[in-house]
């Protein structure tokens, strides 16, 4: 190894522990890039779930919590687009994070979106962070009696599933990429306290 | 008629449906990884059971945890039970929750408020 390259590894381990302090600072118990499938929608869980019975979570917030992994996982799975091809082959890819703070957990995505389904997905935020719980179940009885299941197994219900399922509103941004896409960023918050 | 037994998993329910011992049961969870083709298979024995069914039929479901696109099949399932009931034949469906989930027994409230069946809430501890 010569001087330049130990130069670049110390840099890279610094970032390493950087990286590792952020996390702390911002209570992150877990963090994944890559692609999101079945099998890491099933391991993610179960470790959430054995940590949160660890801690003794109590078990409504660990149903919640698992509800909210679980949905938010398989949006990426099913949703995300590639980012950066020509012919936007389906990838579900994402960034997947999970913090625990004194008072709330929070479960947070980020994806790349075209930004062609921009509008109508921002349309269905802002209508379930718009409505109470009563009309969120009429939304939820419509949507499950006049929906159909879409060719990737998806049921249209997940936004409104985490709002009914934590009483609180999805937080959302979205970043542009370049012209044609854009980095969704998605969070939903489960309070401690029940 | 054919049984259907599944025996569940950490993302699948356990399954029984079997017409001669008069069992028909859905069981702990529900997140499969391709959930149209765990229950069309389901779906399907429905529709053969509906052209010789028994006299009475009870649907047991004691799910611990459902995922959205599961409700939606199982929204499925509650509807060929509700044909059965039309039909002229005697359905109950059983909907069983844990005493301190509060969120399994408002689903089976909404079930009950979507479909037109018999439908009878359980809790257990």
């Amino acid at each position: 190894m010569n001087k330049e390259e130990k130069k670049d590894n110390v840099s890279f381990l610094e970032f390493v522990y950087d990286f590792y302090k952020s996390m702390k600072r911002h209570e992150i118990s877990l963090v994944y890039e890559g692609e999101i499938t079945h099998q890491i929608t099933k391991a993610f869980t179960s470790l959430t779930e054995s940590n949160m019975a660890k801690e003794e979570e109590s078990n409504t917030v660990q149903k919640k919590v698992f509800h909210v992994m679980v949905e938010c996982l398989q949006n990426i799975s099913k949703h995300a687009d590639e980012y950066g091809t020509n012919d936007y082959i389906f990838s579900g890819r994402g960034i997947f994070l999970v913090a625990k703070g004194e008072e709330e957990y929070s479960v947070t995505t980020g994806n790349t979106v075209e930004n062609t389904k921009i509008p109508d997905l921002k349309k269905l935020l802002e209508q379930v962070n718009s409505l109470d719980k009563e009309e969120l179940t009429e939304l939820y009885k419509k949507q499950i009696k006049e929906g159909r299941l879409s060719e990737k197994g998806g049921a249209g219900l997940g936004f409104i599933d985490i709002k009914r399922k934590t009483g609180r509103n999805l937080d959302y941004h979205f970043l542009p990429i370049n012209e044609e896409t854009s980095f969704f960023l998605l969070t939903s918050t489960i309070s401690r306290n029940n | 008629m054919d049984v259907i037994k599944i025996k569940g998993t950490d993302d699948t329910p356990s399954v029984t449906l079997d017409a001669a011992s008069n069992t028909f049961e859905i069981a702990g969870r529900s997140l499969p990884e391709d959930v149209a083709s765990f229950y069309n298979p389901i779906l399907e024995w429905l529709d053969k059971y509906h052209q010789s069914p028994n006299p009475k039929t009870i649907f047991n479901f004691k799910l611990v945890y459902f995922n959205t696109a599961s409700s939606k099949l199982l929204l499925d399932i509650l509807m060929k039970l509700e044909d059965l009931s039309k039909a002229g034949k005697d359905v109950l469906v059983k909907w069983h929750y844990s005493e301190d989930d509060e969120d399994m027994k408002e689903a089976g409230e909404e079930y009950a408020d979507i479909v037109d069946v018999p439908f009878e809430q359980i809790s257990y501890t």
